[in-house]
Formats: structure tokens, sequence, C-alpha cells
């Protein structure tokens, strides 16, 4: 594969340029649009369609469909949101988890559909969109709980420390509560869809130039590479899926935390 | 094929310009990619999702099982208490069936009594009428003697005096009657009382 990418053109090696396709639309202006924000919008369009339908069939006896949806909502409402508020806290933040649950997860999927072949988070904007409702969140819910200034101590001057310690613990605390959270949020789930691309896009090129290019010799490694395009492909599903968990956990965690009497 | 193939990636990659690149991924990426899901979907539909979909409608089945059971359970309930009320509503109209008869038993006890009092009343009455009515005539018949006694007695008197004088005659007559009326108003009384 080394030697692969070291011949001519017919390689072609996935780099950065993946994410930043040409403008379809508005070239050159803020308002630019590509081949990811039609994917983010035919991903919308499906999850919407999908719900929407479920929730206009919704029977009493679930059917096949239903049961499936209910599994996801069921899914993110006990495991994600009850498991960590409990479930009166929980009421309030569901409906918020949830849309932040099933976008991350349709766009994330879109990566590993063919004709869209790239996830709809892998450039950092939705995820900033989202982070940034949840570092509203759960500055909200911290300053109706403590108040400003009582939500400001909470978290920079956490009780059980030797006061000295405050010096360093008070601005890394606010940092972690400004900057840190929200912006670990984007990145993981960012970087986690790029080097998800960037494998799979690996794989594919690979295979497809070992397999009609390269000399008879090296034609079978290409099997190899399928393989591994199979298991990059599974993988990324459960990446996927993974990462919209995540997401939805630290975001409840992040929530949570806000409103616990004592740090 | 791989040849028509190969022109395909050649113009997407060669043209900056082609219209289709700005809608869809390079060949080998969506092609790959197809291939890849259509593998992954194969043994999907063969191994994964009928047991999945076992589940599912084993879970369906569950619920509908439940919720026939439920309603079996409340048709059950609904139909005891509709013989519960009904059992009610039999006892209350026995109860009350009950009593109007002893009502209607007690009425006639009543009437009956009341018919052999009066029946009673009437016949202690029609003992006295004919009690006095004996009494009446006992004394009819003692006075008719009486009156024979007294005329008698009378005559013997008027004979013993000797008519001396007309004065004296006439005092015997008097006292006759007197004594004669008398007689007749203790009868009376007798009589009425």
């Amino acid at each position: 594969m080394l030697a692969a990418s070291d011949e001519d053109g017919g390689f072609h090696a996935p780099s950065i340029a993946e994410f930043f396709p040409e403008a379809i639309l508005f070239a050159g202006t803020p308002f630019e649009f590509n081949r990811i924000h039609l994917i983010r919008i035919i991903a919308a369009v499906v999850l919407l369609t999908i719900f929407v339908l479920a929730a206009r069939r919704a029977k009493l006896v679930p059917g096949r469909f239903q049961n499936v949806i209910e599994m996801i909502l069921d899914f993110v409402r006990k495991n994600i949101v009850e498991d960590i508020m409990g479930s009166e806290r929980a009421r309030r933040y569901v409906p918020m988890i949830t849309t932040i649950f099933v976008t991350i997860l349709a766009f994330n999927l879109t990566g590993v559909i063919p004709f869209l072949n790239l996830a709809g988070t892998s450039v950092a904007g939705v995820a900033i969109l989202l982070a940034l409702w949840v570092f509203v969140a759960y500055w909200a819910a911290g300053i109706r709980q403590h108040g400003f200034f009582g939500y400001l101590r909470a978290n920079m001057f956490p009780p059980g420390v030797p006061a000295p310690i405050y010096v360093i613990l008070a601005p890394i605390e606010l940092l972690q509560i400004l900057i840190i959270r929200p912006a670990s949020l984007v990145l993981r789930l960012t970087a986690n869809m790029v080097a998800g691309h960037i494998i799979l896009v690996l794989c594919f090129a690979a295979t497809h130039y070992l397999l009609l290019e390269a000399t008879p010799a090296l034609k079978p490694i290409a099997a190899l590479t399928f393989v591994g395009a199979i298991a990059v492909t599974l993988f990324e599903v459960f990446v996927a899926l993974l990462q919209a968990y995540i997401f939805a956990l630290l975001a409840s965690v992040y929530i949570n935390m806000s409103l616990e009497e004592e740090h | 094929m791989p040849a028509a193939d190969h022109q395909v990636i050649l113009a997407a990659e060669g043209g900056e310009n082609d219209p289709l690149q700005l809608f869809i991924p390079p060949f080998y990426d969506w092609f790959w990619s197809a291939v890849v899901l259509v593998i992954i979907a194969v043994v999907f539909y063969r191994m994964v999702l009928p047991k999945f979909q076992a589940v599912l409608d084993e879970r369906t089945a569950k619920i509908e099982g439940g919720l026939a059971q439920a309603a079996k359970a409340q048709e059950e309930a609904a139909a005891a208490l509709a013989e519960y009320h009904q059992q009610l509503a039999e006892a209350r109209a026995e109860a009350s069936k009950t009593r109007e008869e002893a009502r209607a038993e007690g009425t006639a006890i009543v009437a009956e009594l009341k018919t052999k009092a009066s029946e009673d009343a009437s016949r202690i009455i029609e003992t006295a009428h004919r009690q006095i009515e004996a009494e009446r005539q006992s004394a009819a018949v003692s006075l008719r003697a009486e009156v024979g006694t007294l005329a008698t007695e009378l005559a013997s008197k008027i004979v013993g005096e000797s008519l001396e004088d007309s004065a004296r005659q006439s005092r015997v007559v008097d006292r006759f009657l007197e004594e004669l009326e008398a007689d007749q108003s203790a009868t009376t009384s007798v009589k009425e009382g």
C-alpha cells in the first residue's frame, strides 16, 4: 500500500481537501453551499420523515417500525438522561438530548451511505451549534439553580480544597465551563468523523487502485483492503452510534453538574 | 466493464468543471462503499434481521396478548359487577315484595279483627236489647197483675168506708189515684232504665 501511494496519479490518497468540496451555490460568500450542506439537508429530511411517520402511525401496540423507533427514544430517555439526572430532572431535558442524539446519529451515518459518503458532522458546523446549545443549557441551569455568582463560585471554588490551590484551580475550572467542555464536544465528534472518513476513503481508494490499476502481483492485496473496507464501514456505524451517545451523555452530565446542590 | 469505470474516474478526476462532481463523491468512494454496504446488508438480511424481527414481533405479540388479557379481565370484572348489581336488585325487589306482603297481611288481619269486633259489639247490643225487652215484658206482666190487685183493693176500700160523706169519698179516690200515679212512674223509670 505504501508502495502504491508512491506511484502515479492512479491512486487517490485521502487528504483534508475531502472535507471542503467545491461550492454548488453561492461560491465565495458566507452562504456557500456545497456537497456537505446537501448531505446535511438530505439527512435532516430523512430523519424528519422517519420520525414524523413514526409519530403519525404511533399505535398502542407497536409494530416493527414503531418498536425500533421506540427503542431509540427509550434508549435516550432511560439509558442516557434518566440514568444521569434521575427521572424528575430528566423530564425537562429529554427532548433536547433526544434531538441532539438523533441529529448527530443521522449526520454521522451519512458517512457510510453510498453517494453521500461523507458524514454531515465531519466539518465542525453542526457540532459547534449543538455544543453551543449544550453550553447555553448548562449555564442556564446553573444560573437558575445557584444564581450567576453562585454558579461561578460553586464551579471555581469547590469546597474541601486547601485555599492556595484555588489559585490554580479557579482559572482551570473557569476555563473548563467556558471553553473546554463545549470545545471538547466539538473536537471529539468532528475528529472522529474526519478520521473515520479518511480511513474509509483509504480503504476504498486502495481497493480500487490495487484491483484495477496496480501490477498483477499486487492485485491479491485488494482482497485485504476490501475486507478492511467492510470492517471499517461496520466500525464507522459503531462510531456513529458511539459518538452520538457520548455527545448526548456528556451534555446530560454537564447539565446535571449545574443542577447539583454541592459541586 | 473495468475499463469503462476507469474512464469515468478519469473524467471525474480530470474535469474540474464537471457538474456531477459537485453532487456526488468520487467514483471509487461511492462504488466501493455501495459494494461494502450490499455485503453488509446481505449478511444482515440473512442472519441478523430475522432474529431481530422475531424479537420485535414477539414483543408486539406480548403487548397485544397483555392488552387482550387486560381487556378480558376488565370484561370479567364488569360482568361480575353487573351480576352483583342484578343480584342486589333482585334481593331488593324480593325484600320489598316481602314487605308489601307483610303489609297486606297486616291490613287483612286488622280488617278481620275490626269486623270481628264490630260483630261482637252488635251481638252484645242485640243481647242487651233482648234482655231489656224481656224485662219490659216481665214488668208489664207484673204491672198488669198489680193493677188487678189494686183495683180489687180500691173496691174493697170504697166498700169499707161505707161512703159516709162525699168529702171522704173524694179523698179516698184522690189517694188511690196518687198511689196509682206513683206506681206508674216507678214502672216507667224501670222500663227506661
